[in-house]
């Protein structure tokens, strides 16, 4: 550790150091959950996660300098951060695939909850039967419409805010998004729902009711991660353009667009993430059907949140068929939303602006 | 020259120059007549009272310090200056004798008349080098056969002295070339849909000597076609290329910013009659 310091080297603490850190660091771990907690391995590793950043920083003021100090901070805490998020979520993810393994099945995938007497007897016997067939297309019309809808009105939006908007106007519609932004959800489905009783007749659950109701909680999604992209554009392109004598709307759609439509496709794919696992809107809005209806324009549907919420509540008997029927959909749900991810990843690579990649 | 003109470039780039000299025998273009103009931003006026004539088919060079207004001049010019929320100006500037600021006259058709160099390389980065030779073209919806789009390009990077560097790679991104490859394909770009004036603001300030000389090289052959305003904060430059110059001053920040005086070029730089101007040229301004 006692390197000779000339003028451009400075002290560095060796490899065998940031062991005997760490080492320290569990050491202490140890000792304090002791203390407090009684000696459990996960206090363990919680007080050692937590002093870990101070043992660094204190040890490398000593050993080395402030400004290496600081940045040794900063390095460890943001990497425990990452850690500390990453967790949960491959924790979460592990679960529901094996939790919903079990009942991913071709019956699951093909059937729909009609179930027959002999069915309500085989599943007595503890046979698979019944399925979220109806749940997945349910939700992907659902979430469809929604994307029908707040999409392109999403994105004109945002082409208004940035490219026409002057003034008193942008601002009003600015802060109106941000208060869309924070519509409890399931105010939105009520909303969508006393549209259409309003419209059709009290009681009335159709998918595009839901669809509606989604496409509220969508909609200030898109504006936003659209008018980000679109202000990414740099100015001087719209300016190149309006040179070559094209007009506005024709520098918008062939110039604008284009550069920004990875983006703008990245965001709708996150929009249409943050509303497909909606549940309360939907309950209100789509209800809930045993049998498989492609029609969002008539009738009730299915969609898996909502199915997964029944199979969960009401499992039936015996309980555990219900149960990992509902683990099946959350693991439908969660490869749904990965393969959207990647498809939305890809069209924007392909769409990327040839010199941008 | 009119649209229909263009509708049908057909092949004819070259047909379409041919009648634009044969037009011009008659009826010489006129260049640009700026007259008591001034130029504001909001209520902020940042050039004051410019009387200028722009000959045609010569280069005309402004130059003077920062601040003083030399690109808020040029954007007035073909109408730039008023995509900027609020910007606007009083006065008159006779292209060919009519008013770009008269009563109905539509911008766009103006900055096809007038193209544009800026002074940072800005091609589009979503099209292929050849793409972006012909976006003027292609924007305004004007068809192409193959051929005629593949002359046009030709022609046009012959123009700028780029063709020799990029025919092998028309397809590639044009964000792919060198800083000076890429002005020099803007340069391309504006001359593709032939336009009678072009406007250059400072042009070679992001680019090497050697492409500054082979931009230089270029005014000096497109000013037989085309009339060439260039904003350029190189004196030697501006003694190099351009025929008249116009020195721009301001009296502080906050003033606008006034043309001193506008002469030959060689007059300016060797004999000019305002003080200002020759403390400038030689150096000791300020
Ligand atoms: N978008 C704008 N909004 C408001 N004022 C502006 C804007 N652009 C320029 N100005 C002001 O107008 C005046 C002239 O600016 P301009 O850019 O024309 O100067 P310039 O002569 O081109 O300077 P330079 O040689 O540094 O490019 C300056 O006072 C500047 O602050
Ligand atoms: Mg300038």
């Amino acid at each position: 550790m006692s390197t000779l310091a000339t003028s451009m080297t400075s002290r560095r603490m060796s490899n065998q150091g940031h062991v005997a850190v760490g080492l320290a660091t569990v050491a202490v771990g140890f000792a304090v959950s002791a203390a407090l907690n009684g000696l459990s391995p996960s206090w363990v590793i919680v007080w050692s996660f937590m002093l870990y950043p101070i043992a660094v920083y204190v040890s490398s003021r000593i050993l080395e300098d402030r400004r290496q100090a600081t940045d040794r901070l900063v390095r460890v805490s943001v990497t425990l951060a990452f850690v500390v998020v990453v967790l949960p979520l491959a924790s979460l993810v592990w679960t529901v695939i094996r939790e919903g393994a079990a009942r991913f099945d071709a019956t699951f995938l093909t059937g729909n909850m009609r179930l027959t007497p002999e069915d309500l007897a085989a599943q007595n016997g503890g046979e698979a039967v019944g399925g979220a067939f109806h749940a997945m297309v349910g939700t992907l019309i659902v979430t469809s419409v929604a994307a029908l809808i707040a999409i392109p009105l999403g994105l004109f939006t945002a082409i208004y805010l940035v490219e026409y908007g002057r003034g008193r106007l942008v601002k009003a519609i600015t802060s109106m998004v941000d208060v869309m932004t924070g519509i409890p959800s399931i105010v939105a489905g009520l909303f969508s729902y006393a549209l259409f009783v309003l419209i059709l007749g009290p009681g009335t659950r159709t998918g595009l009711a839901g669809g509606v109701a989604l496409s509220v909680l969508m909609t200030p999604v898109v504006v936003r991660s659209a008018e980000e992209m679109l202000r990414l554009v740099p100015n001087e392109l719209r300016e190149a353009s309006y040179a070559l004598g094209v007009p506005r709307w024709k520098t918008i759609v062939k110039v604008v667009l284009p550069t920004a439509i990875a983006g703008i496709l990245t965001g709708s794919t996150l929009a249409i993430a943050r509303v497909i696992g909606e549940t309360a809107p939907l309950l209100v809005t789509v209800g809930l059907a045993q049998e498989t209806n492609l029609n969002p324009f008539d009738g009730r549907m299915t969609t898996l949140p909502v199915y997964t919420y029944y199979q969960y509540v009401q499992p039936g008997i015996p309980t555990d068929a219900g149960q990992s029927r509902a683990w099946a959909a959350a693991l439908m749900l969660v490869i749904i939303v990965a393969v959207l991810f990647t498809l939305g990843r890809v069209l924007a690579r392909v769409l990327q602006p040839k010199g941008m990649r | 020259m009119n649209d229909a003109d263009q509708t049908t470039t057909t092949g004819s780039v070259t047909r379409m120059t041919e009648q634009m000299t044969g037009v011009g025998a008659s009826e010489t273009p006129d260049g640009l007549r700026v007259s008591d103009l001034n130029i504001y931003y909001g209520d902020f006026l940042a050039v004051r009272k410019v009387d200028m004539t722009i000959e045609p088919r010569s280069i005309t060079a402004l130059i003077g310090p920062s601040g003083c207004g030399k690109s808020t001049f040029l954007r007035s010019l073909n109408r730039m200056h008023e995509v900027i929320p609020g910007a606007r100006v009083e006065g008159t500037v006779l292209l060919d004798g009519e008013d770009i600021y008269g009563p109905g006259v539509d911008p766009v058709i103006i900055r096809r008349k007038i193209g544009m160099v800026f002074q940072r390389p800005n091609p589009f980065p979503t099209m292929s080098i050849a793409e972006n030779v012909l976006a003027g073209i292609r924007l305004n919806s004007k068809r192409l056969s193959k051929s005629a789009a593949d002359d046009i390009v030709e022609k046009s990077l012959r123009g700028a002295n780029l063709w020799d560097e990029v025919k092998n790679r028309l397809d590639q991104p044009g964000s792919g070339l060198s800083g000076g490859q890429q002005q020099r394909l803007c340069i391309a770009r504006a001359i593709a849909v032939e336009p009678e004036v072009l406007l250059m603001d400072e042009p070679c300030s992001a680019l090497d000597p050697i492409s500054t000389m082979a931009v230089e090289a270029l005014m000096l052959e497109l000013k037989s076609e085309y009339t060439i305003v260039i904003v350029t904060h190189n004196m030697q430059q501006a003694a190099r290329v351009s025929d008249r110059t116009a020195f721009f001053n301001i009296d502080g920040t906050g003033q606008p910013g006034y043309v001193v005086e506008m002469d030959l070029t060689e007059k300016i730089f060797s004999n000019p009659t305002e003080k200002a101007t020759s403390d400038y040229v030689t150096g000791r301004f300020g």
